[in-house]
């Protein structure tokens, strides 16, 4: 199996390899389960332990950035603000769940404030939080995610991930809130508008 | 008239971790529940060792007049027991087929839930109630 002649290019010459598009929603629902618990085991407060898969997930996202700039986009980065918040809506939304995002808004009050909402991220389908544990979201990992992204694109944001009740639906749809650095802001506004 | 009553389940030492009964039941408290429950893990090893035939795990329907008693052992030894109307077909099939995945689904990869414990999850209760609730329809208890 070895005398195929890529193999004996180096591992940085070969073509980076499409990967397949999906894993196992068993295995993932359970690894996850236990990064909860391990993060769990470590925190006194709710608080931080969303902090915790937070952390986890910056790190995922920032990979992330790099791959599917590298795939989708010709290796180009997006540097205008509307234009990264539609990558992470449709191009990561699309590799991470396999469609885009349901909605993407803008705050009414704040014009730093972006929400992506979504019903059903399947990193909530099996979890079922207690009730003393009141307002834990697990997107929390998902927003880190986002996270990775806008930090590793050069847009500093504070994200966070929220359920919210929908009138005529029995489950609350999740959003993911991106508040973004001033400076961000500033520059979108030096540059020329759209 | 087939019909579902209530389904428990048992932890691998015997201990109740689940309870649910699906119609108003007679005299139903607790610690009857949680009796039943533990007698019927002593009785259930008890059989699968004096059965005189081979490989026998255990019992899994008890039929009395009012009831008929279905019981589903995991492989890791945790019991569901389903209590339904006499001679109430495929029961097996849907404690095997459907329930344990609910049980799979919503207890074990919750990351909330701890093995052993009581069961306390709101979306395994509430996938339950519907699959019981089309599992009725089906027999057309509901319209």
């Amino acid at each position: 199996m070895f005398s195929s002649p890529l193999y004996r290019l180096n591992i940085v010459d070969r073509p980076l390899a499409k990967g397949k598009g999906e894993v196992s929603l068993s295995a993932f629902s359970f690894l996850f389960s236990e990064l909860v618990q391990y993060c769990q085991t470590r925190v006194s407060n709710i608080g931080e332990l969303e902090r915790r898969l937070e952390d986890i997930g910056v790190g995922v996202g920032l990979r992330l950035l790099e791959i599917l700039c590298f795939r989708e986009k010709n290796s180009k980065r997006d540097i205008r603000l509307l234009d990264v918040l539609k990558f992470v809506h449709t191009s990561l939304w699309k590799y991470l769940f396999g469609r885009q995002a349901k909605d993407l808004e803008q705050s009414n009050t704040a014009e730093d404030e972006y929400m992506i909402s979504d019903y059903d991220l399947f990193v909530n389908k099996y979890i079922s939080v207690p009730k003393d544990m009141g307002a834990l979201n697990c997107a929390a990992f998902v927003a880190g995610i986002v996270k990775g992204v806008l930090d590793g694109a050069g847009f500093r944001a504070r994200v966070t991930a929220h359920f919210v009740p929908v009138k005529g639906q029995p489950k609350p749809k999740t959003t993911i809130l991106m508040k973004f650095d001033s400076v961000v802001l500033a520059r979108e506004h030096r540059l020329p508008s759209l | 008239m087939p019909a579902i009553y209530a389904l428990y389940v048992i932890n691998k030492s015997g201990g109740l971790i689940y309870n649910k009964e699906f119609v108003v039941m007679a005299s139903n408290n607790l610690n009857d529940t949680l009796r039943l429950a533990s007698i019927w893990h002593s009785l259930h090893a008890i059989a699968a060792q004096l059965s005189p035939a081979p490989g026998c795990t255990g019992i899994e329907l008890l039929q009395a007049d009012t009831f008929d008693l279905h019981c589903f052992q995991t492989l890791t030894g945790t019991k569901m027991l389903m209590v339904v109307e006499p001679n109430t077909p495929d029961v097996d099939i849907l404690l095997r087929d459907t329930i344990y995945d609910l049980y799979c689904d919503y207890v074990l990869k919750n990351p909330f839930y701890e093995v052993e414990m009581p069961i306390r999850c709101e979306l395994f209760d509430s996938n339950l109630f519907q699959t019981i609730n089309n599992v009725h329809r089906r027999w057309g208890l509901l319209h």
